[in-house]
């Protein structure tokens, strides 16, 4: 499928006409945008970017475009780099109420014994890039997501590895540096850990035990990992990133110290009372992936939680980013509105913008890379219709590596096949 | 950093007397702002007058002795959100085992019993839903069943007790369910429905038992007239039919005196349920969350059903799988279109301006003509319509309830916050002096303080 045939081309866009055949070699201009860079140049009014080889050349005013370059008239509407969707199951869940359709947990146990660890499982492994939730969620300005695994009912604490997806159908998808493992920790992941916090962080201390044995050590015939699992693991303790879900304050200090004691880079996912360690979160640069919208507790651990947080943290130091808890695959694009509502409630808008942009990719290993509009980043941009955080506003186009992405999907077509006859 | 808090006496009785107080409440004057009446007017540099718990009166230049002035310069005012959909009080935060009180999943058919009698006042949800403006709320047993019971309207007032919560008058609701859940819960425990054949079988057996039931009191009703007037009472009089439970919740039903809401999401279904409706003589009030109901947006205008719906929830099952944004806007469009905005979410109903907004944006870019006025329709006449209480709130024309929203700018926006929610005419929420100690009981003195 040529996706570029396929884009429709909104009539403020007509500046210009995007054909089939579109290669990446033909420079990109967008002459008058409201630049959200998400970098330390802040907002550049009435800026233009210009893209060459799906990177971006250059950021300034008064841009010009070599001859034969599209030129779009962005008529000082908001620009800004693609959006995160946060922590998701993109690809690897189509419908999530059909196990067929689903692939984001590894159900490997033997009748009656509850589920090994399987830090080997890799979720990427299974991604589709042609599903439909990514169509419908590019659409709405997200460029890239972290694909994660699940934890299930009676899952396991170490839920195996995930990565960040670039959301624009290519096959290989998830560059290297963002790769990630999964650590679920709390009430949602107790049934294959003893039903006990405790045995879940001493599930997790004998799995760093067999990864890296201690020279002295002889293997006994006990065995959580497989040998693939250990080789994994190990790789994750010599400085790998780990993302632990966890909310409740004394759980994320025992990360903390987990993470110090074996050499890992902690993540935390969730953080319902991130608050209420902020300052430690802060001097260790630990980074937390939380949901705006929470402020309700759903389980004990969360008790406390406002939708003041992600102000809170910010304020505090902590490095943020935003994902979406109630279907953070399906209405991942939900993240935005939850930012806007953040920043209803005392967080600042270019930080609110940077947890969706310049936050995420730093954190996932992207920094250099994605989420702000400079010159030698990836050229994924989003020009809106108004407040890029205003749930009014929608994106009117999105570019992935300088590549215009079809705003038509499966929703747009349904919407088409039955609009009223007589408005 | 753990906080316990210690708070004085006193603010906690001045908070206990907000409930207690609004009867006899002075009148509350907002001037100056720019009004969405929930008729589908708006009105530029409006005043508005709560007088004893009704509204006074509305338009330029009020006047009232004695009432406390608030300038609302710049800021919006609404009548008070409605959600016809929650499971606040039966679904509680936190969603321990022990708050499961939603689903009466051991019988599809289980009208017998009522929401109203599991609603846990204090669910933290009702104290963040009056933050987002809401002062009416329909909380409805889940979808697990093929009839699941009766659904209460309740006022978001803070209450020790549910009865202090109801709507005084509201008729009752029942919910219904089409579709997956019903077929999945039981074809699950290996017993009917485990099809949607099985579905529809299961109503259809339920209200012909209530029309045969029906009978019985018709019969008894006339047996009893008779004996009444008879002169000489020689033998005993006629002995009333058993109640039962189950089958009075479907005659009130079929007599009217129960609105019928009915969880549907495909357009297919809709239309097999509105047969049924048929068959039995019942009106359909509103089919809930119908992701699909754009694709019969005509019918349902056509036969007077409102569709209360999710702007974008989308996905998380097959039958959710058709979603189009411009659902609520498609529904809206016909003549006597009636689009509701409902949340079914503890997180959703502190927002349903913004679920509003959203769709109000979608409607509008798809070229119909939409403006706030006629939006805010969704969370205030349209829905106070379907739970049959539209004579009294849903709309700020004299005469009405005094449930209103001031909001701090223009509601359809992500910034937008109530500055101030009035319910019978008494401030229950202020943003400006918000409460020291949270509502809940549960939440009280617990680490770091309530939700906020």
């Amino acid at each position: 499928m040529n996706r570029a045939a396929r884009c429709t081309i909104l009539p403020a866009l007509l500046a210009v006409s995007l054909l089939p055949g579109l290669s990446v070699a033909q420079d990109l201009l967008i002459r008058g945008a409201t630049v959200h860079t998400s970098s330390p140049r802040g907002t550049i009014e009435e800026g233009d970017v210009l893209v060459r080889n799906g990177r971006i050349a250059a950021v300034g005013t008064g841009l010009a475009a070599a001859p034969g370059a599209i030129v779009i008239e962005a008529r000082r509407r908001p620009l800004t780099a693609g959006l995160f969707g946060g922590i998701t199951a993109f690809g690897v869940e189509e419908i999530s109420g059909e196990p067929s359709t689903v692939d984001n947990s590894p159900m490997v146990r033997a009748a009656g014994e509850s589920l090994e660890p399987r830090p080997e499982f890799d979720v990427t492994v299974a991604f589709n890039a042609e599903s439909v939730p990514i169509s419908v969620n590019r659409a709405e300005g997200l460029t890239f997501a972290v694909v994660a695994p699940s934890a299930v009912t009676g899952g396991t604490v170490l839920a195996g590895q995930g990565a960040v997806a670039r959301l624009d159908g290519r096959i290989e998808a998830f560059p290297a540096p963002s790769r990630t493992l999964f650590v679920n920790l709390g009430p949602e992941a107790t049934s294959a850990s003893g039903m006990s916090r405790a045995a879940q962080f001493m599930l997790l201390d004998q799995a760093v035990r067999e990864a890296r044995p201690p020279a002295t050590a002889r293997d006994g015939d006990f065995q959580l990992l497989t040998p693939n699992g250990r080789e994994v693991l190990a790789r994750y303790l010599a400085g790998g990133r780990i993302a632990f879900s966890v909310d409740r304050a004394t759980d994320i200090r025992q990360v903390l110290a987990f993470a110090k004691r074996n050499g890992a880079r902690p993540v935390i996912v969730g953080g319902a009372q991130a608050t209420q360690v902020a300052s430690l979160l802060a001097a260790a640069k630990v980074p937390v992936i939380l949901d705006p919208l929470l402020n309700l507790p759903g389980t004990f651990d969360q008790i406390g939680v406002a939708l003041d947080h992600a102000a809170r943290l910010h304020e505090a130091g902590v490095s943020i980013a935003f994902t979406q808890l109630v279907d953070p695959t399906h209405n991942a694009f939900k993240v935005r509105q939850a930012a806007g509502v953040a920043v209803a409630h005392g967080l600042p808008w270019d930080a609110a913008l940077a947890a969706l942009t310049s936050g995420p990719a730093e954190i996932f290993g992207l920094g250099t890379e994605l989420g702000r509009i400079a010159p030698g980043y990836a050229a994924d941009l989003v020009l809106w219709s108004g407040d890029p955080l205003e749930v009014t506003s929608v994106a009117e186009q999105v570019w992935i590596d300088g590549l215009p992405q079809p705003m038509r999907t499966r929703q747009t077509e349904l919407r088409d096949r039955y609009r009223p006859r007589t408005p | 950093m753990t906080r316990f808090a210690c708070w004085p006496l006193a603010s906690i009785l001045a908070a206990m007397a907000i409930a207690a107080s609004s009867a006899h409440a002075a009148p509350t004057l907002i001037r100056n702002a720019v009004i969405l009446d929930g008729t589908g007017q708006r009105i530029d540099g409006s005043d508005l007058l709560l007088q004893d718990g009704r509204i006074a009166a509305i338009g330029p230049g009020l006047a009232a002795d004695g009432a406390e002035i608030i300038d609302a310069q710049g800021r919006w005012v609404t009548p008070g959100l409605i959600d016809v959909h929650s499971h606040l009080g039966v679904y509680a935060s936190p969603a321990v085992n022990a708050h499961q009180d939603g689903n009466e999943a051991t019988d599809p058919v289980t009208a017998g019993v009522w929401a109203e009698h599991a609603v846990w006042p204090q669910d933290p949800g009702f104290e963040t839903a009056r933050a987002g403006g809401v002062t009416t709320l329909q909380v409805l047993p889940g979808s697990a069943n093929l009839i699941g019971g009766r659904g209460v309207t309740l006022r978001n007032v803070p209450a020790t007790t549910m009865q202090e919560m109801k709507f005084p008058g509201a008729p009752h609701g029942l919910k219904m369910a089409c579709g997956e859940n019903p077929k999945r819960v039981y074809g699950g425990k290996d017993r009917a429905p485990s099809t949607r054949m099985g579905n529809v079988a299961g109503y259809r057996q339920a209200f012909a038992d209530a029309q045969d039931y029906r009978r019985q009191f018709e019969k008894y009703d006339l047996e009893r007239t008779a004996y009444e007037k008879k002169k000489s009472k020689d033998g005993p009089p006629p002995v009333p039919p058993k109640r039962d439970l189950r089958l009075e919740t479907l005659v009130g039903a079929m007599n009217g005196d129960i609105q019928v809401h009915i969880h549907c999401y495909r357009a297919d279904e809709m239309a097999v349920m509105l047969d049924l409706a048929r068959e039995f003589g019942f009106k359909v009030a509103a089919f809930h969350h119908g992701v699909e109901a754009y694709k019969l947006a005509d019918r349902l205008a056509q036969e007077g059903v409102c569709g209360a719906l999710w702007a974008d929830w989308w996905g998380f099952k097959m039958e959710a799988f058709d979603a189009v944004w411009e659902n609520i806007a498609f529904v809206d469009a016909p003549a006597n279109g009636c689009a509701i905005v409902h949340s079914d979410s503890a997180e959703g109903i502190q927002r349903l301006n913004q679920e509003a907004a959203k769709a109000m944006a979608r409607g509008q870019r798809a070229g119909l003509e939409i403006p706030p006025e006629r939006a805010i329709r969704w969370l205030t006449s349209n829905a106070a319509r379907a739970l049959g209480i539209a004579d009294r709130v849903g709309t700020l024309e004299p005469g009405k309830i005094a449930d209103v929203v001031l909001w701090n700018r223009d509601p359809f926006s992500v910034y937008a916050l109530a500055d101030r929610v009035y319910l019978d005419g008494a401030l229950v929420f202020d943003r400006m002096a918000p409460p020291r100690e949270p509502a809940s009981d549960f939440l009280l003195g617990q680490p770091t303080g309530g939700a906020r």
